[in-house]
């Protein structure tokens, strides 16, 4: 029996992480493939037009999954750094730094669509919005992170300094959140909603959740890809990762 | 099956919208490919060096 067990700790070491990392690398990718080929072919062609908003609410099938991956992806961070500093294990920030990049990205995109589904359907490009503003400072952090992490040349103080800016940070993932109940915002309420009903048609829910579904999976693979390049980049001296190189893995 | 394709007054917004998204999503895993072969050839380059100053020992 407890043969079978497996021993996660073991996979705290990056030269172990290292080859299961590619095997979840392939099968998310496939993954990812496939579920943003459906969701795409559902915003286009199964889901309906909007009676309000025309065709222009078909935004909210990128708009939604990036934002909300962009305060996924932060939080599993700052889980990932949490991790770090009470078990000292070196992996864990490798994961954070991996996740960073692709977080901002769509931080970046929610931003962007956002703006993009603004201007029709409020005549603006921007406002000072709880929600935009809050997403705008979200996107800073990781910024902040990033700059940070690389200014430091000493990787493990690096990591603690990182991990502690990123857990700083967190308090502002429930602010966006929460801003379009806590303040009156121009941008609109829940679409989705945990306790009742959700007031959108279902196969347009159904598109939405499906793209969502294929971000997460994008965003397990590049990040699976990068954690690869990071953990060769700062274990470039030893033995192991030499000899992975040199048998081609 | 095009006119599905057929944004009308949104074209601009809806298409501007899920370009930018697809431009990232591609460019990211194509930047991040010449990182990883990047740091594999600096890490082949390394074991050869110091294969090569092991034999300089040895001779």
């Amino acid at each position: 029996m407890s043969s079978r067990v497996i021993n996660w700790f073991r996979f705290s070491s990056p030269a172990a992480f290292y080859p299961l990392a590619r095997r979840i690398a392939i099968v998310s990718t496939a993954i990812a493939v496939i579920l943003i080929a459906v969701g795409l072919y559902m915003s286009f062609f199964v889901a309906p037009t909007d009676y309000k908003q025309g065709e222009g609410y078909r935004i909210i099938f990128v708009h939604v999954p990036a934002s909300w991956m962009s305060m996924f992806i932060y939080v599993i961070m700052a889980g990932w750094a949490a991790l770090g500093l009470v078990f000292n294990t070196r992996l864990s920030a490798m994961m954070a730094q991996a996740l960073a990049p692709t977080g901002a990205m769509f931080a970046f995109l929610s931003l962007w669509t956002g703006s993009f589904w603004g201007k029709p359907m409020w005549g603006t490009w921007w406002v000072w919005d709880a929600r935009i503003t809050s997403e705008l400072i979200l996107l800073f952090l990781y910024l902040g992170y990033m700059a940070l992490r690389s200014a430091i040349d000493d990787p493990r103080r690096g990591d603690r300094a990182s991990a502690i800016l990123l857990l700083v940070g967190v308090v502002n993932v429930p602010i966006i959140y929460y801003s379009v109940q806590w303040w009156n915002t121009l941008h609109q309420g829940s679409t989705i909603r945990l306790n009742e009903e959700s007031t959108m048609d279902d196969t347009m829910l159904t598109a939405m959740l499906i793209m969502t579904l294929g971000f997460w999976a994008y965003s397990i693979a590049v990040a699976m890809v990068r954690v690869r390049s990071v953990i060769l980049e700062r274990e470039r001296s030893a033995g192991w990762a030499q000899e992975m190189v040199a048998r081609g893995q | 099956m095009l006119e599905a394709l057929d944004m009308g007054k949104h074209a601009l917004y809806v298409w501007g919208s899920f370009g930018m998204t697809a431009l990232c999503m591609i460019a990211e895993p194509l930047l991040l490919r010449g990182r990883y072969r990047q740091i594999r050839k600096r890490i082949a380059r390394l074991a050869r060096l110091e294969q090569e100053v092991r034999h300089e020992g040895q001779a």
